[in-house]
């Protein structure tokens, strides 16, 4: 049997951090310490879940309408687009966020930081990018927090982002932050990263542009996954 | 104009916040017919669980096709293909779904039934991504292509065991038996 199969996914293993890092202690019994094998995409790394219908409603997109009342701090819009590195957008992929609260403090059992849970915040968001890529949640500016991996060791306010693509190898989980945030420096995490430009892409623009007057500011965070490695013509439909 | 890649980074230890799904370990619904059980540990360089990772699994159907406009043949009906289930405290996780079939392979062979599996875990920067073979395949893994890269001791890492039910396999991050991770 032949079969025709997409193109594979490029590989962008220098935008990636090392699955090893000094600076970060939990990762010192955690990595794989033999190399890993190359595999060349087969069909099952081609191929991925396309989730969301029915997992998802429009009020998951507002992490500050999920209670009750309304959580404190700072309310922001988040905002930006999907795509590949050619600009090609991935439509409808499901998106989930995850974050702190406004002082820095996770809806979590084991988040120990004594600061105040915010009955109002659960720290939840999901949303499916539209046809041209796009995503937007309402939330709160996540908090700074301190951990223990070093002295004196703080994260810079971040926002978890999970996002599926439309294959298995197109799967990112990653962070945002904030731009101009002072703990940049000191977070083993965001510098474990080792190109400069890529750490770059992981900070949100501020974009005055999309602030709501009287409400709201905004942030802009576009998430580019693996492209196929394939020319333009090669990925019209039905090509 | 082309843009690079957003870099990963780790999940972190607070992920079932955003993650947890109600039914993410379940393929299909428990007690489904020719349903199985697949699950395991995870475990670190020094041989202790892992509480705090989660495991997302992606297959084929028993026919061995994919939920995906990509796969030339077509779709399968209603087979999500797709788990997510964290572990415990005793860094165990498990699955319910049904054995994939046989997948074909790039050149027009044939891979042996597996699951592709994507690892995360506070502590780990990026995924890591290994498979998941079936013990009672020992025809169809001696032929796999992708077993076929590794030797002996590292393709025994990625084969799940037949147990009641189902089948077990633990993931080892580091250290003595070590599961073979890929790049892909």
């Amino acid at each position: 049997m032949s079969l025709h199969l997409p193109p594979p996914y490029r590989d962008d293993a220098a935008s990636h951090p090392p699955i090893d890092f000094d600076g970060y202690a939990s990762t010192a019994r955690r990595y794989p310490r033999q190399p890993l094998v190359a595999l060349a995409q087969t069909l099952t790394e081609l191929t991925g879940p396309l989730l969301g219908d029915g997992r998802v409603q429009p009020s998951d997109a507002d992490l500050t309408i999920q209670h009750d009342g309304e959580p404190l701090g700072e309310r922001i819009i988040v905002h930006g687009r999907v795509i590949e590195p050619d600009g090609r957008p991935v439509a409808g992929t499901l998106v989930e966020v995850w974050q702190a609260n406004s002082a820095g403090r996770y809806f979590h059992e084991r988040d120990q930081h004594p600061a105040p849970l915010d009955p109002n915040f659960t720290g939840l968001g999901r949303c499916l990018t539209d046809g041209d890529g796009r995503y937007r949640f309402v939330t709160v500016k996540p908090g700074a927090y301190p951990w223990t991996n070093h002295h004196n060791a703080w994260r810079p306010a971040h926002i978890h982002f999970s996002v599926f693509g439309r294959a298995f190898a197109q799967r990112l989980v990653t962070q945002m932050y904030f731009p101009g945030d002072p703990l940049f420096g000191q977070d083993p995490i965001f510098n474990s990263v080792p190109d400069p430009a890529a750490r770059r892409r992981l900070v949100s623009q501020f974009d005055l542009e999309s602030t709501e007057p009287g409400w709201a500011l905004a942030y802009r965070w576009d998430i580019v996954l693996r492209g196929p490695d394939a020319t333009p013509q090669d990925r019209e439909p039905g090509a | 104009m082309s843009r690079e890649t957003t870099p990963s980074q780790t999940v972190g230890p607070f992920f079932t916040i955003g993650l947890l799904w109600e039914d993410g370990p379940f393929v299909v619904p428990d007690g489904t017919e020719g349903a199985v059980r697949i699950g395991g540990r995870v475990l670190d360089g020094a041989g202790d669980p892992v509480p705090d990772a989660l495991v997302e699994t992606w297959q084929a159907d028993p026919d061995g096709r994919y939920d995906h406009p990509d796969d030339p043949r077509g779709r399968p009906d209603g087979f999500r293909g797709f788990a997510r289930c964290t572990t415990a405290d005793d860094g165990r996780w498990q699955i319910v779904t049904r054995k994939p079939g046989p997948v074909p392979a790039a050149d027009g062979g044939t891979q042996a039934p597996h699951l592709a599996v994507s690892l995360f875990a506070r502590g780990l920067l990026n995924r890591l991504v290994t498979r998941i073979y079936f013990g009672d395949e020992v025809a169809a893994n001696a032929a796999d292509p992708v077993l076929g890269l590794l030797d002996q001791d590292r393709r025994d890492t990625l084969v799940a065991g037949p147990v009641e039910g189902g089948y077990e396999i633990d993931l080892r991050l580091q250290g003595a038996r070590e599961t073979a991770f890929f790049r892909i």
